[in-house]
This record gives C-alpha cells, sequence and structure tokens, in this order.
C-alpha cells in the first residue's frame, strides 16, 4: 500500500457537508512524521460581492458529483506531486458572512510544495466542483455567475471566462473571492 | 440544497427518455429540479443541449455557458449521450 493512500479519508466520509467545517479536521488528515509544512486555505462568505451587499449565501450542490469531482481532483494530485498530502471539506446550505465555505490542507516535506499543492486544491475546486451559490441582501437573491452567461443565442460571445478548466484563477468575473488564511506550520 | 438521489450507473435497455437535473439558475429557468426528456437513440451532448434548448426556450441565451454531465461525470461535446442515462445541466460552478 502506498504512503498516499493511507492519507486519504475513508471512502463513507462525504467531503460535500451541510455540518459547519473543521480546520483540524483536514489539518489532522494530511499531518505526517514526514511532513514539514501544512499549508491551509479557507475560504470564508465575505460581506459584499461585485458591489453588492452579502447577508447570506446559499450553496447548492449536485451532491454525488461533487463527491466524485473532489475525489478525482485528490487522485490527480496524489499522482503530480508525490509526498504531498492533501484533503478538502465544502460546505452547502445556507451560510452568513464569515462562515468556511470551504476548507483544504496540504502537507509536505517542505513549504514550497505544500503552498504549490494547496494553490493547485483550491483552484480545481473552484473550477470543477458542479456547487452554486445564491447570494442574498438588499438587491434580492442572485446566482452567482449566471446572469453574467446570458447571451443572444447568435451573438458570438467567447464564454471561455465561464468554462471550468483547472488552474484558473479565482477573480474571474462571477467567482467570489475570499480572504486567504494561510497557516503555516513548520 | 443537496442532490441526493444515486447517480445513475447502468443504462436501461428498455428506456426511452433520460433523466434531465438541472440546478441553480438553470432550475430556475426550466421550472424544475428534474424531468424526463424524451430521448429513443443515443445523440451527441451537443444535439442533446440542442434539444434541452429548444423545448426550453428559455435556456437558449444561457446555452454556450451550461456544461453537461453525464452519468455524474462532465462530458465533451461530441461524447454519446444515450437513452436511461442521467444528465446534469451545470451552470457556471461558484464554489468556493
Amino acid at each position: 500500500m502506498s504512503t498516499q493512500a493511507t492519507s486519504a479519508p475513508p471512502e463513507n466520509v462525504p467531503r460535500i457537508r451541510s455540518e459547519r467545517l473543521s480546520l483540524d479536521e483536514v489539518v489532522n488528515a494530511v499531518r505526517h512524521p514526514s511532513a514539514g509544512a501544512i499549508a491551509t486555505f479557507e475560504g470564508t462568505v465575505r460581506n459584499e460581492n461585485e458591489g453588492r451587499a452579502v447577508t447570506l449565501l446559499e450553496y447548492e450542490a449536485y451532491g454525488p458529483m461533487a463527491e466524485l469531482e473532489v475525489t478525482k481532483i485528490l487522485n490527480e494530485l496524489h499522482a503530480e506531486m508525490p509526498g504531498v498530502r492533501i484533503a478538502a471539506l465544502h460546505r452547502i446550505g445556507s451560510l452568513s458572512v464569515g462562515d468556511a465555505a470551504v476548507i483544504c490542507a496540504a502537507s509536505a516535506p517542505h513549504r514550497t510544495e505544500a503552498f504549490v499543492a494547496c494553490r493547485a486544491l483550491i483552484d480545481r475546486i473552484k473550477a470543477r466542483l458542479p456547487i452554486w451559490k445564491r447570494e442574498h441582501g438588499p438587491d434580492g437573491p442572485y446566482w452567482v455567475g449566471w446572469e453574467d452567461a446570458r447571451c443572444s443565442p447568435d451573438e458570438p460571445h467567447d464564454h471561455k471566462a465561464h468554462t471550468h478548466e483547472s488552474g484558473s484563477h479565482s477573480h474571474e468575473p462571477g467567482s467570489h473571492s475570499h480572504r486567504d488564511r494561510g497557516h503555516h506550520h513548520k | 440544497m443537496l442532490h441526493a438521489a444515486p447517480i445513475q450507473a447502468t443504462v436501461d435497455p428498455v428506456a426511452q427518455s433520460v433523466r434531465l437535473l438541472a440546478f441553480a439558475g438553470a432550475r430556475d429557468v426550466l421550472g424544475a429540479a428534474e424531468i424526463d426528456l424524451a430521448l429513443a437513440d443515443a445523440c451527441t451532448a451537443s444535439q442533446l443541449l440542442d434539444r434541452v434548448c429548444s423545448a426550453h426556450p428559455g435556456l437558449a441565451p444561457y446555452r454556450r455557458a451550461i456544461r453537461l454531465a453525464v452519468n455524474g461525470s462532465y462530458v465533451a461535446w461530441e461524447d454519446r449521450v444515450s437513452p436511461g442515462d442521467e444528465v446534469a445541466l451545470i451552470p457556471p460552478v461558484a464554489g468556493g
């Protein structure tokens, strides 16, 4: 059995959850005697998006596919970065300002690989997981990214910005970027 | 909201339709989270989305932003969709 396999959470533990997320859970999942660095990312609900005040975000998932997709992402990164351990959780349901929507952790022998793996993990999660959010606030409910996607059917409009390729950075139009809270354990 | 139904992995040999799931903004436009879409013979993912947009013209302006997943995995437009498959309309994702 490879050392990576032991770091993967049990298959029956859902990674897409309606319960509050625990940073300790992902950090403990990647903690290992051979790891000298643990990088984490926590995406939190912000009080505004593109000028609109936000009081609540309602997250929805295509649950079974989101679980499959996050498993694929973890497997890809394990294959691409041997020696790195990674873990991630995503929350769904109604979240208030300040709540954690997504939590990622990556451990590696040294900090460079840990930061790279953690960044790749959150970028792929944001680009590929079938999860959506509806903003609530004074301007009414609004599905993030949906109305931006509307165009006349005969208008040749490049929607490359709305495709879901890995590696797309997290500030593309329609995305809801979050305060980065990096923790570095050495 | 979590869509909890299991992904249908096996193809029903007598199926004459696909189970079409719609999420977020696509569900609001469609007016339903799930519909049965008649499909007698296999077609490509692109042809299936054309068919959905013809039957539900409100979705047409969003066509270029929607991706398709078949039985829980993203597909390329030339990939095949068969009767009995579970097909999901995937609007621009916004996790995180």
